[in-house]
């Protein structure tokens, strides 16, 4: 494995969901490539310091990888307190799936616009960033793979479902178009050790290509080394899942 | 949010952010995880301007035993005041002996 310890990082501005102009954070590996690339979708807490800093893993791992700011709208622009916009997201019941799935589709459009790409888009979320990424990949055909880490809100009852939230993502699982890593924790609340059950069933079901890794001793947001719920052992064997996956289907 | 828990509530007053102070408009109560606190799910408190931008907030949180314990004391410092209130206004207080010269 290769590391690419230089890397140029930086803010730019993609054309989001109703040609709304948003921030994205973008790290690229120094070298002539081609790279692979990996679209980051991020968690409820927002645009915070932990996705940039995961945006920079990848870079070091090979990947051209980039972040879009899915917040943007909800205030502070690209300066905004990430902690602060991420409360007012709360406040309003979350962002749109419409408006995160047009978001997402610039970040990727920008990524395949990369001359040093391989061809190849990633695509990985945590918690409402996995639901997000599993959404994604199940309504559009331009990623090669997805990851989704402990996506909470997969499964959804009827009285779950909004203006916002319209569509339950397991009702989704038929137009999944690529492979899908989903990494859960069996104390997990949201999701449920049983809801991941459904989940896996229903891909299953429909006869799609995956695979799921559900850890012991480990909740909730178990990669997030700055809350009590990281759990070291399982998240060093979560991210070499993620990097087997990914290898496996990002190499060109 | 994970747990989809969430209520909101009007709110008249100020709250204070740093050292400066700003007006209310709204409470927001949620139980989810923990943003800043080393704890796992947290009942949170996030007192807001809507108007102001996202800047404008106070938050907390709290243990759910805690949050519990704040339940209990607001409802004896609201049950409190409002007999006070009534007292003051002349309506609905208990009546009381008063001494008269």
């Amino acid at each position: 494995m290769s590391f690419y310890r230089g890397m140029t990082c930086e803010n730019v501005t993609i054309n989001g969901y109703g040609g709304s102009p948003i921030t994205a954070y973008v790290a690229k590996p120094t070298g002539p490539g081609p790279f692979p690339g990996v679209v980051l979708i991020h968690h409820l807490p927002g645009w915070s310091e932990l996705y940039i800093e995961t945006t920079r893993r990848f870079a070091h791992h090979g990947y051209i990888a980039i972040c879009a700011n899915l917040y943007e709208r909800e205030g502070g622009g690209s300066d905004g307190n990430p902690d602060d916009v991420a409360a007012k997201v709360r406040a309003d019941g979350g962002i749109s799936d419409a408006q995160m799935v047009g978001d997402t589709e610039a970040a990727v459009k920008w990524m395949r616009a990369q001359p040093n790409l391989n061809g190849k888009v990633g695509l990985i979320g945590s918690c409402s960033g996995g639901r997000h990424a599993f959404i994604y990949a199940s309504q559009k055909k331009d990623v090669d793979a997805c990851v989704e880490l402990w996506g909470g809100g997969v499964v959804m009852s009827k009285e779950e479902l909004n203006a916002k939230k319209p569509v339950a993502p397991i009702d989704m699982t038929s137009g999944l178009s690529c492979p899908l890593l989903g990494l859960f924790g069996n104390e997990d609340r949201a999701p449920s050790p049983e809801q991941v059950n459904q989940h896996e069933a229903e891909l299953k079901k429909q006869g799609k290509t995956f695979e799921f890794h559900r850890y012991d001793g480990a909740g909730h947001g178990f990669f997030y080394w700055h809350r009590p719920m990281y759990r070291a052992e399982q998240a060093m064997d979560g991210w070499n899942k993620i990097w087997a996956f990914f290898g496996k289907y990002l190499s060109k | 949010m994970c747990t989809s828990i969430i209520e909101i509530a009007r709110a008249e007053g100020m709250a204070k952010r740093g050292d400066q102070w700003f007006p209310l408009s709204q409470t927001v109560v949620a139980y989810d995880h923990a943003r800043h606190a080393p704890l796992g799910d947290v009942i949170t408190l996030d007192f807001f301007n809507t108007a102001l931008g996202a800047e404008a907030r106070a938050g907390v949180e709290l243990t759910l035993e805690t949050a519990k314990e704040l339940r209990a004391a607001l409802d004896r410092a609201i049950a409190a005041a409002d007999y006070e209130e009534a007292e003051v206004r002349g309506k609905g207080a208990v009546p009381r002996l008063v001494l008269v010269a």
